[in-house]
């Protein structure tokens, strides 16, 4: 077993006084920041963050499995996908009136499609999980890339919901009282999905569940010796965080009012990973920070030139090489071993 | 029957190509504990370089050379630019700095060649058709499994017979006795990545003709050559050898026949997308049942 190389979330002494009100700063920002796009007249600025937003939630949920159970999975695209599939199938049915798979009626509500979206890739993460945690390290890198890719061929053929064209959806799901077409709108109610979100993920990073997994991860063996079910609170982080990520990708699928098997490519699960590990892995509001970042790159890099994945790519590397603790941990005090 | 000979001998091509793939990533985990995403841009990087070549200069034979230079020589560069500061690493930052180099590799591919397929032609001397009894089967294929085949044997004996494949053995089980009588153990690892460059590039630089070369080639294949590691146990030659057989013959197989066995069953097209995704998903649903049976794959390394 390798050990990953951060801890948790651990009570620092004294963090610098800015540290306790950035989240705050953060969150402000955010609010502010599509009045000040419409203000300067850069009404793409909100699409882009709402983007980021919604990423963000898919790498924070990423970030149950990797930072905080050690769960190094490489194939969380699958259930961002299987998400996404899920809006998608029912908001199609919806707008039919057929229902799917003959029993289960479609709908075009926004918050029905996103439970749909949770409980689908929970139920695929499930299963995901009980064959991959049979294994660990490399072999379970390479499984839940193997099942992701699997997943990834299974919608490639599904021809009855588009093939390799995916599905396209007439409208956005309705939030009854909210004008969803409205792009602010819908930054504002991504928002909001990611602050629910991410208050869930404070309370369980402090829950005894929690506290049990960064037990794991630092030592399985001691964690089994004083009793603790070890095989099923993994089981249990991975799917929540399926569940987290496949709520990303509904959300993700309503907003672009598109889902494709590209949604599951290989690569999303890498820039997953990345967003994790480059704002902070096992830290509450570093995935966000690294979603953020990554997406702002790719986006300042994406403006400068086509090929911009050379430039891209190289920084990764340096990342990897250089670069330990993440974005959030900026201005922390040196966690002790 | 001569349908079913026919699709095992396919099965066999792809199985050995996977296997050079496979050898090369299990030697460099059991070794070195090194998760290498890059190995498929490796196999790229051979494809393009024989394919290059062969244009350039007509000649299937000098472009042999140029793959397999190719492969290796950006092989032992990665290894040495950036691979040799992450042994000590855990996994995640070996997987972010390799999923780096894929993306740099593939898009400087794109730059240098644009985003159009090459396309090689199979050598006069290797074309054509050869009669083997009742049935015809492709030259240039029945080479392809000669080469793979004498590859892994070669590949045996070295690991088995030599004083390399004794390091080799020693350095994956007893690394630090290796380093502690006196053998300059960074040496070996840079060796051992070319080695395994050296043969992704030969599965590329062979794929060529048969396959149109383009960006993404490798990581197409290097998923496929996971699943075949995972099967056959990490770290062991031998598994990567009967994995790679097996998924080869598997695929093929539920390719060539499942349409056909379903469409008893059902309509034609029904039975064609059933087929499509069931065969694109049998190689995975192989691995899960393996996995079920032996976690560790079929054939564990150290015990």
């Amino acid at each position: 077993m390798d050990e990953p190389r951060t801890p948790a979330v651990t009570k620092d002494a004294k963090p610098p006084r800015w540290r306790a009100w950035a989240p705050y700063a953060g969150l402000l920002a955010l609010v502010a920041l599509p009045f000040a796009a419409q203000a300067l007249g850069q009404a793409a600025l909100t699409t882009l963050a709402t983007r980021m937003v919604i990423l963000a939630i898919a790498a924070s949920a990423l970030n149950i499995a990797l930072g905080l159970g050690g769960l190094v999975s490489f194939g969380h695209a699958a259930f961002y996908g299987v998400g996404a599939y899920a809006v998608g199938i029912l908001t199609t049915h919806g707008a039919s009136g057929a229902p799917f798979l003959g029993f289960i009626p479609g709908s075009e509500l926004l918050g029905v499609n996103l439970l749909a979206a949770m409980l689908a890739s929970g139920l695929v993460a499930g299963a995901i999980g009980a064959l991959a945690l049979r294994t660990s390290g490399v072999q379970f890198i390479m499984i839940t890339l193997a099942f992701a890719q699997m997943l990834f061929f299974f919608f490639v053929a599904l021809k009855a919901y588009g093939g390799d064209d995916g599905v396209s959806m007439r409208r956005r799901n309705a939030l009854p009282g909210l004008n969803m077409r409205d792009d602010m709108t819908f930054y504002f109610v991504s928002l909001a999905i990611l602050a629910v979100w991410l208050g869930i993920s404070a309370r369980l990073f402090h829950s005894r569940f929690g506290l049990l997994l960064g037990g794991i991860r630092q030592s399985e063996r001691r964690m089994q010796a004083i009793g603790v079910s070890t095989v099923r609170t993994r089981w249990l982080a991975f799917v929540l965080s399926g569940m987290g990520t496949g709520l990303a990708g509904g959300l993700m699928a309503v907003f672009g009012r598109f889902v494709s098997p590209d949604m599951m490519h290989w690569t999303q699960s890498g820039e997953l990973l990345i967003m994790v590990v480059l704002g902070g892995a096992g830290t509450i509001f570093g995935p966000v920070l690294g979603a953020f970042a990554l997406i702002g790159l790719e986006t300042l890099l994406a403006g400068w030139t086509e090929h911009w994945q050379v430039i891209l790519g190289p920084a990764l590397v340096l990342m990897a090489l250089t670069f330990r603790g993440g974005l959030a941990r900026l201005g922390r005090r040196r966690e002790g071993p | 029957m001569a349908l079913v000979l026919e699709q095992v001998l396919n099965g066999v091509q792809l199985g050995v190509m996977l296997f050079l793939l496979a050898a090369g990533l299990t030697l460099i985990f059991g070794i070195m504990g090194v998760i290498n995403l890059a190995h498929g841009s490796l196999y790229m990087v051979g494809a393009y370089a024989a394919a290059f070549v062969a244009q350039a200069t007509g000649s299937f034979l000098l472009a042999i050379p140029a793959g397999l230079a190719a492969a290796a020589l950006v092989g032992m560069a990665i290894e040495y630019g950036v691979v040799r500061h992450l042994y000590a690493r855990d996994h995640l930052d070996q997987v972010l700095a390799t999923f780096g180099l894929i993306l740099f590799f593939n898009q400087l591919v794109v730059l240098l060649f644009g985003r159009q397929p090459m396309f090689v032609q199979i050598p006069p001397a290797l074309a054509g058709a050869v009669d083997l009894g009742f049935f015809s089967y492709p030259v240039y294929r029945l080479c392809i499994i000669a080469v793979g085949l004498a590859t892994a044997g070669a590949l045996f004996w070295l690991i088995q017979r030599t004083r390399l494949g004794m390091l080799v053995r020693a350095g994956a089980t007893h690394r630090d006795m290796v380093q502690a009588l006196g053998v300059d153990i960074r040496l070996l690892y840079t060796v051992v990545f070319g080695l395994g460059a050296l043969l992704a590039g030969l599965a590329g630089l062979m794929a060529g003709p048969l396959l149109s070369v383009q960006v993404g080639m490798g990581e197409q294949i290097l998923i496929l050559t996971f699943v075949v590691v995972v099967i056959g146990g990490l770290g062991s030659v031998t598994g990567a050898f009967a994995g790679a057989l097996l998924v080869g013959v598997v695929d093929t197989s539920l390719r060539a026949f499942l349409p056909g066995l379903l469409r008893g069953l059902m309509t034609g097209s029904e039975a064609d997308a059933l087929a499509g995704g069931v065969s694109a998903m049998g190689v995975y649903l192989l691995m899960a049942i393996v996995l079920l049976v032996r976690p560790k794959g079929l054939f564990p390394a150290h015990g």
